[in-house]
């Protein structure tokens, strides 16, 4: 049972079509690394699954839920966006944490300002409050910072911010949590940390998508491989069949450059 | 008559006139500071070039001249309504002018501020399912107002300094104040005023300097 299916996604900038008819669907507990090189595609797709960029065409189905059809004006609405893009979280390459927040803080501000929206939030807020605290700071935990909840992110080193960025997305408890080139940012001294809260993750079977240039960790991690070029997705399969044995010639030479490194 | 505690309490008095139109000032131009930037930064193109023209105008006319167009206008060009009459009325038409003004200098360096921040501060706050005032209230403006600080330290003091150009519509501000006892030979007030703007402005460089090093423990 698919926990997502995109159906004939398209996307244009002006003239220039960025995306045509991507189709693909995910399991719920699947790691999918979508690989492919630069101005292929692969980070408006991201973008276009949380919506910050919209859809020219096709559907996004969570859960069976149509949650966006770009076909469908009352699924445009901004207001209808709003909570239904809470089904994805976005970890974005440069991080983008909040600068006057402390670690605690990134993570909980999302949480606190939804809970203001709870009906009971007036009378339990100090309760609330405290809940919300303990889930950011069991949330830092899991990303091995318990130690630098109070810190300001210019103090912390790159890969313990992208820790942070993670542990911010996973507070919402998305269906699918979605990376965008994770580590691109990053000195290759600081890759390893991220990959291995990602590697984690993937190992208690949290639905993700993610966009990378790390081919061996695509390969280790991932339950399937998307390759993406010009637009399209050129080759889709398990990373054996993709990275061992791929069929189609685009992808052949765009592995074999990898080798070469 | 002329002994110098007497001219010191008119001075005093004199430059509480200043202080009130310095502190109006502030107050109203601020808040309408922003939203004139709101306006220009609109995608409604007919008002942001609406707003853009108004913006060019005041900063591109003397305030002086706003001074006068906003005391007399109102009656010789038979708007309907006029300043109430004597000191009271003075002083409230120079208020306007000086909040127009101030506001629309303001509302360029908010707008400059805004622009600044980064599109991921933004995109961050959206993928969290913020609204669009949360992402404003919540993670833009303190970082804003931190990068903003310094050129609106600048703009505040010029103010302190222009509220002296409110006597151009008579109002007896403390310089209009001092040069009364020039005609009576006597300098020396004219430079008692001076010390009175080092001080006030003076005490403001040290509040600047203590909200900005308050905004330090963040970088932006």
């Amino acid at each position: 049972m698919p926990v997502l299916e995109v159906k004939d996604i398209e996307k244009s900038f002006g003239t220039l079509q960025v995306l045509k008819k991507i189709d693909f669907s995910l399991e719920k507990g699947e790691t999918l690394a979508i690989i492919g090189s630069s101005g292929s595609g692969k980070t408006t797709l991201l973008r276009c699954l949380n919506f910050l960029e919209r859809p020219d065409r096709g559907k996004i189905i969570v859960n069976h839920e149509v949650i966006f059809d770009a076909a469908d004006p009352v699924t445009r609405r901004d207001s209808e966006l709003r909570k239904k893009r809470l089904h994805f979280g976005l970890v974005f390459q440069n991080f983008n944490l909040f600068p006057q927040y402390t670690v605690l803080k990134n993570v909980t501000l999302a949480l606190e300002l939804l809970a203001r929206e709870r009906p009971d939030y007036k009378q339990r807020k100090k309760a609330i409050l405290e809940e919300i605290r303990e889930k950011g700071r069991n949330l830092l935990a899991q990303v091995g910072l318990s130690d630098k909840l109070d810190y300001y992110p210019h103090m912390i080193s790159g890969g313990q911010q992208q820790r942070v960025a993670i542990a911010r997305a996973l507070a919402l408890e998305p269906d699918i949590l979605c990376f965008d080139e994770p580590t691109s940012a990053l000195d290759p001294e600081l890759t390893g940390e991220v990959l291995k809260v990602i590697r984690n993750l993937a190992e208690r079977h949290t639905t993700m998508i993610i966009v990378t240039h790390e081919m061996d960790f695509a390969r280790d991690v991932a339950d399937r491989v998307i390759f993406m070029d010009g637009g399209v997705i050129v080759e889709q399969g398990s990373p054996e069949e993709v990275f061992g044995n791929p069929r189609e010639e685009r992808t052949k030479q765009f592995l074999a450059r990898y080798k070469g490194n | 008559m002329n002994d110098i505690p007497v001219i010191i309490g008119r001075l005093t008095e004199s430059f509480l006139l200043n202080c009130r139109l310095f502190a109006l000032t502030l107050l109203f131009s601020l808040p309408l500071g922003l939203l004139i930037a709101f306006g220009s930064m609109s995608r409604f193109q007919p008002l942001k070039w609406l707003i853009r023209t108004f913006v060019w105008i005041i900063r591109g006319t003397p305030l002086m001249l706003q001074l006068l167009i906003i005391y007399f206008g109102p009656g010789l060009l038979n708007l309907g309504f006029s300043w109430p009459g004597g000191t009271s009325g003075r002083f409230v038409a120079a208020t306007v002018a000086f909040i127009i003004n101030y506001a629309c200098y303001f509302s360029e360096i908010f707008r400059g501020g805004i622009e600044s921040i980064p599109k991921g501060q933004y995109e961050a706050g959206q993928v969290l399912g913020m609204t669009k005032s949360q992402i404003f209230f919540n993670v833009i403006l303190l970082q804003v107002i931190k990068r903003i600080l310094p050129p609106v330290g600048n703009e505040v003091i010029t103010l302190v300094k222009d509220t002296a150009l409110a006597r151009i519509i008579a109002n007896k501000e403390i310089i209009m104040m001092a040069g009364e006892y020039t005609s009576k030979g006597l300098i020396w007030p004219l430079f008692a005023t001076g010390i009175y703007f080092l001080v006030f402005v003076g005490v403001l460089t040290l509040l600047i300097g203590w909200l900005e090093k308050k905004l330090s423990y963040f970088r932006a």
